[in-house]
């Protein structure tokens, strides 16, 4: 515990609704968070999928689409980064995800070889 | 020589050629991405293999005058075969042979439909090159070439029988011979991109324009006659699936909606040119019913076909020929009447046509799969399977992501 409460730099991994990250691009930057990563994933937590038919024959599909984002924060902006996502990606409904908050041990800039603060 | 004859002609051969690569992309947006290349491969090949052994030997043993079962040998390598006229055609020669010529490269390529995603590719070839001859070239003499089902008054407008009744027995027997897909019925087989199987509906739909109303060989209300039913039987195919559809699963799929295009114009192929506009309509409804409940029956099934070559093609042109013996209508195409128009007689000429298509192609088509089996291998390896044919086969992938770098 004492290792990340000395950390500086946090990461946040947020799992989204694909028709979410506009609004929660438009929440961080509001929070004057610049900077992230968008990835296509495909998962499941409660939420257990639909159904597909294909000629009659049906397929359950469990593993649904999603969006995660992950966003690098300093450690002071880590709290209102989580409850802006929060606040963007919530409907209230099952599948609406996660935000999983991690210590950064350091982060390299690859333009210019050099440790970040 | 007609001039009018002969533009209707250029253009029907080169719609009935753009069939094939449009079933590549009905096939191809039907299987999963590590077997698209392959799937579609295996449609485009039949361009090159059957579209060589056509000229060099099959249209000879179809077309060429001989006897009742098999064409001659004279029009070999086309020999005998110029730009005058073959009478009673008033076109070119060479265009007649060339239009034959997209009908068996089409008729081959449907039969991969049943044994996609395992089968390996040089059998496949070496399969379709033989069928073509041993196979579509004698049935096609017997109906198109003077032979005893055209002597018996048969009627096939434009291959219902010859290509599709045909195609659909020989996927069936393949589907069998081969067996099924190694993960049939433990992984999920879903189609990987139904604008694919769309967009090849789409291009069968307009190139059928060619392969019906070009089989009237001329310019000339027959043309129009078959023009207008392979526009209306789809039409009623479509109308009527749509509406299974959402009866039995409140969704009116777009698969579902490809695949009854495909069965409408399957159905309206032999009757085209000689049945009313009504009858078009009424054909292509009740010939959704039949291969609509084919394709329930046989996913419940064991028999691996995996695109339902059986269910549209075999069934849909089953129901085609027959109903062609009902709603024929001599006013209209001055060659026979069928059953609704008091001709009885026209249903069970077209039962035996349809029965010997089926009896000939079935046991041809095992012989041929057992004769290829002793030169490669049918199958695919398991782990060739499990990583996909395209790789295997072809050495390429379908999709590369990320600026076409992953290798």
């Amino acid at each position: 515990m004492r290792r990340e409460r000395g950390c500086k730099v946090r990461l946040l991994k947020a799992i989204v609704r694909p028709d979410k990250v506009d609004a929660v691009k438009d929440a961080l930057a509001a929070e004057g968070i610049a900077g992230m990563t968008v990835t296509e994933v495909r998962g499941h937590g409660k939420q257990k999928g639909h159904t597909a038919i294909y000629r009659g024959q049906e397929y359950q599909v469990t593993l649904l689409p999603k969006m995660e984002i992950e966003v690098v924060v300093q450690d002071h902006l880590a709290e209102s980064a989580c409850a802006a996502i929060i606040t963007a990606a919530r409907t209230g409904e099952i599948g609406d995800g996660r935000v999983f908050v991690m210590p950064v041990e350091r982060t390299y800039s690859i333009r210019t070889g050099g440790v970040e603060e | 020589m007609n001039g009018a004859d002969t533009a209707w002609m250029l253009i029907s051969t080169a719609l009935v050629l753009l069939m094939t690569p449009a079933l590549a992309f009905f096939y191809g947006g039907l299987v999963r991405s590590k077997n698209a290349l392959n799937t579609m491969m295996m449609s485009f090949i039949s361009l090159g293999f059957i579209g060589v052994l056509w000229p060099m030997l099959g249209y000879s043993l179809a077309f060429a005058p001989a006897n009742d079962f098999l064409g001659g040998l004279q029009w070999v390598f086309l020999n005998n075969v110029g730009l005058d006229p073959n009478p009673p055609a008033t076109i070119p020669h060479y265009l007649y042979m060339c239009y034959q010529g997209t009908f068996a490269i089409i008729t081959a390529a449907l039969i991969s439909g049943a044994i996609v995603e395992r089968m390996r590719f040089s059998a496949y070839v070496l399969f379709i090159s033989l069928w073509s001859i041993i196979v579509y070239c004698p049935i096609a003499h017997w109906v198109w070439g003077g032979g005893w089902l055209a002597k018996m008054g048969a009627l096939d407008f434009a291959g219902g029988t010859v290509v599709h009744v045909n195609a659909g027995v020989a996927a069936l027997v393949t589907a069998f011979v081969v067996g099924r897909r190694r993960d049939f019925k433990s992984a999920a087989l879903v189609p990987h991109n139904v604008p694919f199987t769309l967009l090849g509906a789409g291009l069968l739909w307009f190139g059928w324009f060619g392969f019906n109303a070009g089989s009237a060989v001329a310019a000339n209300g027959s043309a129009a006659l078959a023009f207008t039913t392979t526009m209306l039987a789809p039409a009623g195919t479509l109308v009527v699936w749509t509406m299974l559809d959402a009866a039995r699963q409140q969704k009116a799929t777009a698969v579902g909606a490809a695949t009854a295009i495909v069965v409408g114009l399957v159905a309206v192929t032999p009757a085209a040119g000689f049945i009313g506009p009504m009858s078009a309509i009424a054909l292509g409804a009740m010939a959704a019913i039949p291969s609509y409940l084919g394709l329930i029956w046989r996913a419940r099934t064991n028999l691996d076909d995996s695109l339902d070559v059986v269910a549209a093609h075999g069934l849909g042109g089953t129901v085609g020929a027959l109903l062609t013996g009902v709603f024929a209508q001599k006013s209209l195409n001055g060659v026979a009447d069928g059953l609704l128009f008091g001709n009885p007689g026209q249903f069970v000429t077209q039962v035996i046509a349809v029965g010997a298509a089926i009896i000939y192609s079935g046991a041809l088509t095992f012989v041929l799969l057992k004769v290829v089996a002793l030169v490669f291998p049918l199958r695919a390896s398991e782990a060739d399977e499990q990583v996909g044919i395209d790789l295997v086969a072809h050495g390429e992938e379908a999709y590369v992501h990320a600026s076409g770098t992953g290798v």
